[in-house]
């Protein structure tokens, strides 16, 4: 009784070792879909157009660099309309959303993001005829940005 | 709280060419705190980010964000404009406190 006692006690010390590890891939996955159908309308984004540059690898999932590029002309006629940036495993799914115009010139926009450990990131550009296109990535992130706690 | 900050640093290239394609960067001093900290005596420490930052220059809006807790602390922004006429290039945020920022810098434009 003693040594299953002992051994269980050795197995509850095993997977609260391995915990650190796990609890970074256990961060609950949320689903995308509502928040990008929220910005981008009921006709689901089609790849392409848009491009996301983030690093593969990111050490430090405090401060990540993000571009956005799409590609438009950036006319009049035809131009983005907004630009969004999902993380599907952050506490809160989305990032940013810029609200670009003719005047922007260029389609590009950096910056610094988050992102709470190894993630998918979905960027959608919306454009003025009303099309939105998507692009996605997957971040591996070797220490997560800081959360003590997951309130979700 | 209403006092307008000016903590943060923008850059524009100071000389244009009209209808040139100009490169507008921003850099704020900010936590941008994501309410999901707790200080050391374990108080959850609210959040306080920028939520929204507008561009504008020559009248015209040229970009507006809605930033969220995926914000990095100290937000970097680097975007593009098109040199249409001499002025300032104006930017303002403000975060949950309701603190306001404001930033301008001047181009020529010939």
């Amino acid at each position: 009784m003693k040594r299953r006692h002992f051994l269980q006690l050795g197995g509850v010390g095993i997977s609260a070792a391995a915990l650190p590890l796990r609890a970074q891939q256990l961060m609950p996955m949320q689903d995308l879909q509502p928040l990008i159908r929220s910005v981008a309308g009921d006709v689901p984004p089609k790849p392409g157009r848009v491009h996301i540059g983030l690093p593969q690898l990111a050490e430090n999932g405090n401060s990540v660099p993000l571009e956005l590029t799409v590609d438009s002309p950036m006319t009049e006629a035809d131009h983005v309309r907004s630009l969004h940036v999902f993380g599907e495993r952050n506490p809160r799914p989305l990032i940013a959303s810029f609200h670009l115009g003719p005047h922007a010139g260029r389609a590009k926009v950096t910056t610094r993001i988050r992102l709470a450990g190894s993630q998918r990131v979905v960027a959608i550009a919306v454009l003025s005829d009303g099309s939105a296109w998507s692009d996605e990535t997957e971040v591996i992130v070797t220490s997560a940005a800081c959360l003590d706690e997951m309130s979700i | 709280m209403s006092d307008t900050v000016t903590l943060g640093r923008l850059r524009v290239p100071p000389r244009a060419q009209r209808g040139e394609v100009i490169e507008v960067r921003l850099l704020l001093q900010h936590p941008m705190e994501n309410g999901f900290r707790r200080d050391t005596l374990g108080r959850s420490v609210p959040r306080n980010i920028i939520h929204r930052l507008v561009a504008r220059y020559d009248g015209r809006e040229v970009l507006r964000a809605e930033l969220g807790t995926g914000m990095a602390a100290n937000p970097y922004f680097a975007f593009f404009t098109r040199a249409t006429a001499s002025g300032e290039v104006v930017i303002e945020w403000e975060d949950d406190l309701g603190v306001k920022g404001r930033l301008t810098a001047p181009i020529e434009v010939s």
